[in-house]
Order: C-alpha cells, then sequence, then structure tokens
C-alpha cells in the first residue's frame, strides 16, 4: 500500500508538490512512483534559475529498471536543487517525501496547484491502474 | 493465449512481498523489496534465485555422445567422467547462436541438458529433429525446481543443510556436480560468484527454500540476476547474441572446441568460413566516465561515426557505475562515446568481467 500523504498535492505523473509557507512549492515523486521504479541510481536534476511550463519534462529519474522523465506539474522558476541526490540518489526510495524532494520551484501562478489532485483523488487515480 | 506459468515456489515469492514480472511466460519475482540489496547480499554474503523457468532436457540414448558432439559448439568429449558438466551454444547452419546451455554427463549415455526458458519450444524442437538420425531419447524434464545459491557463503550454508554430504560440497569444483538423494548439487551459476546450481524434485522445492532461507540465505530476483550477470560479463541470450549473431562476435570463441579438427558439428563450415574471411565484430565491455545509466540499444561513437551499440547496459552496483556489453568494430579500443538520451557521454572500452571474479577453477 503506498504511502499518500494528506497535506500534499498530486499530478497524474506521480509527482508530489507541497507549498511552503514562503511560497515556493517543493517537488518529487510520490512513494507510488519510487515502488514501480525500483532502486534509484541517478538523478539528473534542473538547474537554478532555469523555468518550465507546466506538464513540461525538467528532470530526469533513472532507476536500475528504467529511465523516467520528471514532468513539471506546474509551471514556475527552480530556485532549489537536492544536491544530495547527486550522490545519493537512493534517499527518494527510503524517503520520497522529505530527504528525497528534487527541487523547488517559485510558482508562476499558485492557483495552478488546485488543478493538480488532492490525497484521496490521487489514490483513486493509482487504485483505476 | 498461453497460460504464464508458475513455479513450485510461486507462493513463496508471494507471500515474501516480490514483485512479480512475467518473464519468458513465466511469472517471476523480479525482486524482493531492493535489487540492489540482493545483489550486495550475493557479493557479500549469499542469495538464494529460483531459476526453475530454465529449460531441463534429458538426452539418453546409445547415441547420446555422438549426438551431442554433432550438435553442440563445445565438445561433450572433453567430460571424460560422469559428474562433469560443460558450457555451449546450440548453433544454426550458419553459425547462429540457437541458444546457450550447460549440459551435465550423468552417465557416459546420459546426459542432463539446461537451456533457456524464452527458447524452450525452439531448442527441444531442435533437440527432438536432430535426433531422428540417431539412437537417442529426448524427454523433456518438468518435474523439477532449481534453485541457485550464489555468494562467498554459499558452501557453508550448503554444507549445514547437507551434513552427510558436507565433504563433497566443500571440495566440489566449478562444474562438477554430484547426486544427493533425488537432486543434483552442481557448481555452477551466473553470478560470478562461488555459487550453486541445484535441481530438485518439485515436491521438494518450498522446504528447501525455507531451510535456505532460515540458513540466512537472502532471496533475489531476476533483476538481481541481471545486473550480477552483467558485472560479472556474462552473456544473457536473445540480448547479447542470438541466432542473427555468431559465438566469434559474442565474445563466445572460448566455447568453441575447434579441437579435434575433425568432429563436424552443426555450423562449424560457416564459422571456419568467417574466421577465414575475418570477424568484423566483437564483444565487449564499456565502462561511463561520469554518471548515468546504459540501456540496452544505445549507439557506441569513435569519433562521429557509429561504430556499435550497447546489447546490455545498466547499472553496476558494485562500482556505482554505468556498464554495458557492446558489440563493436573489431579495432575498436580506448575511449569513445555513448548516445544516452540525445547526449553523448564519455565512456572506456574495457574487458569484462567488470568486477575481480573468484578464482573459480583452482577450488
Amino acid at each position: 500500500m503506498s504511502d499518500i500523504p494528506e497535506d500534499l498535492r498530486y499530478s497524474e505523473s506521480h509527482e508530489w508538490v507541497q507549498l511552503q509557507p514562503d511560497g515556493t512549492v517543493r517537488v518529487g515523486i510520490t512513494d507510488y512512483a519510487q515502488n514501480a521504479l525500483g532502486d534509484l541510481v541517478y538523478v539528473e536534476l534542473p538547474e537554478i534559475g532555469a523555468t518550465y511550463a507546466a506538464d513540461s519534462e525538467c528532470a530526469l529519474v533513472e532507476s536500475v529498471k528504467s529511465a523516467s522523465d520528471l514532468v513539471c506539474p506546474i509551471s514556475g522558476e527552480v530556485v532549489e536543487i537536492n544536491e544530495a541526490l547527486a550522490d545519493t540518489p537512493e534517499l527518494i526510495n527510503s524517503s520520497p517525501y522529505d530527504d528525497g524532494w528534487i527541487f523547488t520551484l517559485k510558482p508562476e501562478d499558485e492557483g495552478e496547484i488546485d488543478n493538480l489532485l488532492d490525497a484521496d483523488a490521487y489514490r483513486a487515480f493509482i487504485e483505476e491502474g | 493465449m498461453t497460460q504464464v506459468k508458475k513455479t513450485a515456489l510461486f507462493d513463496q515469492h508471494r507471500h515474501a512481498g516480490a514483485q512479480m514480472v512475467v518473464y519468458a511466460g513465466w511469472e517471476m519475482p523480479l525482486h524482493y523489496g531492493s535489487q540492489i540489496k540482493e545483489h550486495h547480499a550475493v557479493r557479500s554474503d549469499v542469495g538464494i534465485f529460483d531459476v526453475s523457468h530454465m529449460t531441463l532436457t534429458r538426452i539418453a540414448g546409445k547415441e547420446a555422445r555422438l549426438y551431442l558432439r554433432t550438435i553442440l559448439a563445445n565438445d561433450v568429449g572433453k567430460l571424460e567422467r560422469s559428474g562433469t558438466a560443460l558450457y555451449s551454444c546450440l548453433l544454426n547452419e550458419a553459425g547462429g547462436v540457437v541458444d546457450d546451455l550447460i549440459v551435465y554427463r550423468l552417465e557416459e549415455d546420459d546426459f542432463l541438458v539446461v537451456s533457456n526458458a524464452g527458447t524452450r519450444e525452439r531448442v527441444r524442437q531442435w533437440f527432438t529433429q536432430a535426433a531422428v538420425s540417431h539412437d537417442v531419447r529426448i524427454a523433456p524434464q518438468d518435474d523439477h525446481a532449481i534453485i541457485a545459491v550464489q555468494g562467498p557463503r554459499s558452501r557453508p550454508v550448503l554444507e549445514r543443510i547437507f551434513p552427510s554430504v558436507a565433504d563433497d560440497i566443500a571440495g566440489l569444483a566449478r562444474f562438477c556436480f554430484f547426486r544427493y538423494q533425488n537432486s543434483f548439487i552442481a557448481c555452477t551459476g551466473y553470478t560470478g560468484e562461488d555459487g550453486f546450481e541445484i535441481i530438485v524434485p518439485k515436491g521438494e522445492a518450498v522446504a528447501f527454500w525455507k531451510r535456505l532461507i532460515t540458513a540466512g540465505a537472502q532471496p533475489a530476483g531476476l533483476g538481481a540476476r541481471d545486473s550480477l550477470r552483467l558485472e560479472a560479463g556474462y552473456n544473457l541470450y536473445g540480448v547479447d547474441m542470438d541466432e542473427e549473431t555468431t559465438p566469434l562476435e559474442s565474445g563466445l570463441e572460448w566455447s568453441i572446441a575447434w579441437q579435434p579438427a575433425d568432429r563436424t558439428f552443426v555450423g562449424r563450415a560457416a564459422l571456419e568460413s568467417l574466421k577465414r574471411t575475418g570477424v568484423k565484430k566483437k564483444r565487449t565491455g564499456i565502462l561511463l566516465e561520469g554518471k548515468g545509466v546504459f540501456r540496452n540499444q544505445q549507439n557506441v561513437f569513435l569519433d562521429d561515426r557509429q561504430v556499435g551499440i550497447i546489447t546490455s547496459g545498466g547499472f553496476s552496483p558494485t562500482l556505482g557505475r554505468a556498464i554495458a556489453l557492446a558489440r563493436v568494430e573489431h579495432s575498436v579500443t580506448g575511449q569513445v562515446h555513448v548516445e544516452i538520451r540525445g547526449r553523448r557521454h564519455l565512456a572506456k572500452v574495457v574487458n569484462p568481467p567488470f568486477i575481480l571474479e573468484q578464482d573459480q577453477d583452482t577450488i
């Protein structure tokens, strides 16, 4: 059974976003996604200062099994990246919602977060398969 | 649609929480939580694999030895005593690899062949057709399970489980085996570690599996099996070689018995002709210099010219780097580039294995 924290929002491509007190948004991949990918061995992080439109490819996660693009869940500018993932990508497996966060965005429009799934809707989405 | 097959250990895998995957028509464990943890367990301790999907065929009869000397590229004539085994390719007339297998000599005129799962029907049909002109019986053996026990601690674990044959296990050399009750215990494997492959009757598989786990062995799935064999530089049939490629282009010339020169085997003429005109490609290893992961079918470049292709690429948990087996033009050495997702990455041509192997011939 996948862990799906109630206070996060989710994309159908299995990213999570968390609105921070300073108005930035933290992004990672869900427990369901890390489990499906298997052991992660490489993460290609976005560059600080890069801007992405919602639904565009912004990073890459590779597991022992396959490579998977990370899709930017909302539009914005990358303001912080999780440098620890360069040497310890397995943090995404062990702690997908905390130590395994991938990057932080300054959103172009905070309202885009409302377009994403809440925990119940995401749970229903993955149960549908 | 053909029904997906299950091994005798299917319930054990499911109860252990394995992620199951359909491989060559069998529902098999991919991993039990972490492929990398399973990989390290085999390199440093002991891991167990359910490899019951492999194909077992008994080949017996007055002309069994002659028959196998005719259809296999390696020579069972080298098996001077019962209880020894060898690796061989099964070739077509063009020298292409129909399968690779291990043949065990049970008696002078009685052999057991373990071949791949993906080629089950093809190979059994091949054996049967080739048997028409020989006094030989081809008998599929589908009532067994095969469990691989691999890693530096595999000997003490098995000695404890089979105390009455502990000395036989302790002294068993690579590619040797013995019969114990209704089982065969063979010192063979696909990981680059010391280890055993044990053929047991289906009905005994679950009890044996449980005893191995109680003894501290880590169940390992097909994922770890693949990364272990890649580090050890072992080819995977259907990926690193197939019916369109010869052993000479697949790093397997060592397994062709050219002597005695008057032994005619299927594919020999084609291979000799290829050697005369010159083999254009070779199998090699490739090590990625920076970060990233190799995948199958990525292209290899020397300067700006494509000189080959990765046949199996992946990540080496032992080295913490991407490694691959590739088929490249014969002269390629040194630095190359590999195209990963549209970008060229610096890599180095090396001779497999990627890890230091145990000196397994001097046990």
